[in-house]
């Protein structure tokens, strides 16, 4: 099996249902002849020619406008928004639009499409280039949103999410692009959405996480350990719908949870994740569910290491909601 | 100058003449120590993308946006406004702050993203701005400071003053509907701006006429009402001429232009990018050919202004000028962690107050990725 980094199975997961379904397309800013800034779609305008592969204008509302427009005709588009923090200027078409037209239409139109958009920090890109927008898709009815941590996940999510009959936000955590390699099967697959996935086993304390810091979750983790904190740690990888059933038996058996995710923290999808477990596990609950993210303000450039919810910060954490 | 060269269409304003005279039609007719600063100020910014780029390579900025090839548009731009006109600047226009008289160390140190750094070391490098000389802070987002400019012309224009606003973008930038709606404000409002698009040829991969299809992007100012002017961009008296001129109607209540002026961008889009994946090395070389420093040289030469003695003395002028302005910053700390919160709002919330009390009780972060 090839040992395969992030940049590399979302590539081959393009490549392979391309190849297998003549109606997708991919769009987007500098995604045909270079293959995307950060690589992801190289390969693909040379296979499949410049009316499948599309370098477009440099418009998002126009990307995402005219990529509904051919999933209400029957193709599955997969637009590319180059980085998420760009995403805002087609805010209107994903979240008026594309969320509603199944609805608006009572069930006759519908947007199947996923976009792809590189999300999160750790690259040194300041307050334009590092944000985790999760949360303002969530909150829109009628999207699925979906982050995977590993290059695995990242391709069977991708099948899943382009043969899903609902609009896909899926979120690419840069950070991880290249950083981490694994057995990536070449045959089809899917990773099914809305499904979570326990990382790591323990019984001490439940960590929610997703993206690149579930890394840092572990690590800290590890941390921990060495005190004797035996953390269980869940990978979201689908953030919308929540696998809120995975997390509920993992607190039910822990009675602690932290929830570690880079958005800032008010209103952040961490805040959501906890109300479940109120509801759900409120008597198993041995202390007060903790969130470890971003600080409310703007990512910045220089402090970025000082912004982002690293195991530094998870780890102490973990360590008083154990001893709570 | 109401021939083919006010065509949008068609014509491209030029002044300097590839034998290196100037058309006496056009010429702006600058004065000596003018002509001679904004030399200056051309190879000022050539030699600082130079350092930069080393700096970058050397791993001692993250990042750096090179202008090399496009310098005649933001220096044009700066000798031909005031200090009171404002600038909503794009990527490429940071070195006008330079031409107005910001200290070139702290400009810089914008670049390390240092405890010297106006902007507190928020932004990436090449996002430059200062209130001390009227450039507005961008974000990395292409278009919306377009619309910007055009609000703050009419804000200006209520208030009684003669303040003119210059508002620069991408080629790129104009498929965003933030440079409709500016096109479609400014005229309508005949806001006292100048809408000046830099059509370097590329928007990282994408070539200007995969952008859009309209034979130049001067001609879209047609649809909107106002005048379109086509200019050779790297001919620096051509840019001084034509953003001159517009700004000087704009200030006489004449309204908005848009001004395209032909570029290239002879670098890579940024550090990050690897511009020999998309184009040749045979498009690069026929543009740096029309180097805008090499013609104004040429110019300058014939007029007998400078010669290979006067031109050495300014480089080492500007050498040890350059490299005193990185010594005094480079290794500065970066900005006190708490200050992170701050400017979110003007008063700092109780959720922030919150969060600095909790930042301040947790180790440093570790350094690096
Ligand atoms: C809204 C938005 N979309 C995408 C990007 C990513 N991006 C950065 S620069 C750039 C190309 C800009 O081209 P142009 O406007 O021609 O300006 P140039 O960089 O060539 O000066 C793109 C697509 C961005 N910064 N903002």
């Amino acid at each position: 099996m090839a040992q395969l980094n992030m940049v590399q199975a979302i590539n081959g997961a393009l490549t392979h249902e391309m190849g297998r379904d003549d109606r997708v397309v991919v769009l987007g800013e500098d995604v045909g002849k270079v293959g995307g800034v950060f690589r992801v779609t190289e390969g693909l305008y040379d296979k499949f020619g410049e009316d499948r592969v599309i370098d477009t204008p440099l418009a998002e509302g126009g990307i995402i406008g005219t990529a509904i427009g051919m999933a209400l005709y029957g193709l599955r588009p997969v637009p590319e928004i180059q980085f998420s923090d760009f995403i805002f200027p087609a805010f209107d078409q994903i979240v008026s639009e594309a969320a509603k037209m199944r609805w608006r239409s009572g069930g006759e139109y519908s947007c199947p499409m996923v976009i792809r958009t590189p999300v999160g920090g750790g690259i040194r890109g300041g307050l334009y280039h590092s944000q985790s927008p999760e949360s303002l898709f969530i909150h829109t009815s009628g999207l699925k949103v979906v982050c995977p941590s590993n290059p695995y996940d990242a391709k069977g999510l991708l099948l899943a999410a382009i043969r899903d009959d609902d609009p896909v936000l899926f979120m690419e955590p840069k950070r991880v692009y290249r950083a981490v390699k694994m057995d990536v099967p070449e045959e089809d697959y899917e990773v099914p959405i809305g499904e979570a996935k326990v990382v790591r086993e323990g019984d001490g304390v439940t960590i929610v996480s997703w993206g690149a810091m579930v890394y840092e979750a572990l690590t800290a983790a590890e941390q921990v350990g060495q005190d004797g904190v035996d953390c269980e740690v869940i990978d979201l990888r689908t953030l919308w719908p929540l696998d809120v059933d995975t997390i509920v038996r993992s607190v039910k058996k822990t009675g602690r949870l932290v929830v570690v995710h880079e958005a800032p923290k008010t209103c952040g999808f961490g805040a959501e994740v906890v109300q479940r477990v109120m509801e759900q596990a409120f008597l198993h609950l041995e202390a007060p569910p903790v969130r470890v993210t971003g600080w409310d303000t703007p990512f910045p450039y220089t402090l970025e290491n000082e912004y982002l919810p690293l195991a530094h910060r998870i780890a102490p954490a973990l360590m008083s909601t154990a001893t709570f | 100058m109401s021939d083919a060269s006010d065509d949008p269409l068609l014509g491209l304003r030029h002044v300097i003449r590839d034998d290196g005279s100037a058309d006496p039609d056009t010429d702006p007719f600058l004065p000596e120590e003018t002509l001679l600063a904004m030399y200056r100020e051309l190879l000022k910014i050539r030699r600082i993308d130079v350092r930069m780029l080393g700096k970058q390579r050397q791993g001692k900025v993250g990042f750096f946006g090179t202008i090399t090839g496009q310098e005649a548009t933001p220096i044009g731009t700066a000798f031909a406004t005031r200090q009171s006109d404002w600038v909503f600047p794009a990527l490429r226009e940071s070195a006008i702050m330079i031409c107005r008289g910001f200290p070139l160390s702290t400009w810089l140190a914008q670049a390390y993203g240092n405890s010297a750094d106006v902007l507190k070391g928020r932004q990436m490098p090449s996002h430059m701005s200062g209130r001390a000389v009227n450039q507005v802070a961008w974000s990395s987002c292409i278009g919306p400071q377009i619309p910007q400019a055009v609000g703050a012309a009419f804000a200006a224009r209520q208030r009684g003053d003669d303040t003119v606003m210059v508002g620069f973008m991408g080629d790129g930038a104009t498929s965003q509907p933030d440079f409709h709606s500016a096109m479609t404000f400014a005229k309508r409002w005949n806001a006292p701006v100048v809408l000046i698009c830099q059509n370097n040829h590329w928007s990282i991969s994408v070539p200007t006429e995969k952008q859009t299809a309209s034979k130049t992007i001067a001609v879209k100012a047609r649809a909107y009402g106002m005048p379109g002017i086509r200019v050779d961009g790297n001919d620096v008296l051509a840019v001084y001429a034509a953003v001159d001129e517009a700004v000087r109607r704009a200030r006489e209540g004449g309204g908005p232009t848009f001004i395209e002026s032909v570029t290239y961008r002879i670098g890579p889009h940024s550090s990050s990018d690897d511009p020999t994946r998309y184009r040749s090395a045979e498009e690069v070389e026929s543009w740096a050919a029309k180097d805008p420093i090499e013609r104004f040289e040429r110019y300058l030469r014939k007029a007998e202004l400078i010669d290979d003695a006067k031109r050495a003395a300014i480089l080492d002028e500007l050498e040890a000028e350059i490299a005193a302005a990185i010594d005094a910053v480079e290794d500065l700390g970066p900005p006190p962690r708490e200050s992170l919160f701050e400017d979110v709002y003007e008063a700092l919330p109780p959720n922030l107050a919150e969060q600095r009390d909790a930042l301040r009780a947790l180790p440093e972060a570790p350094k690096g990725h």
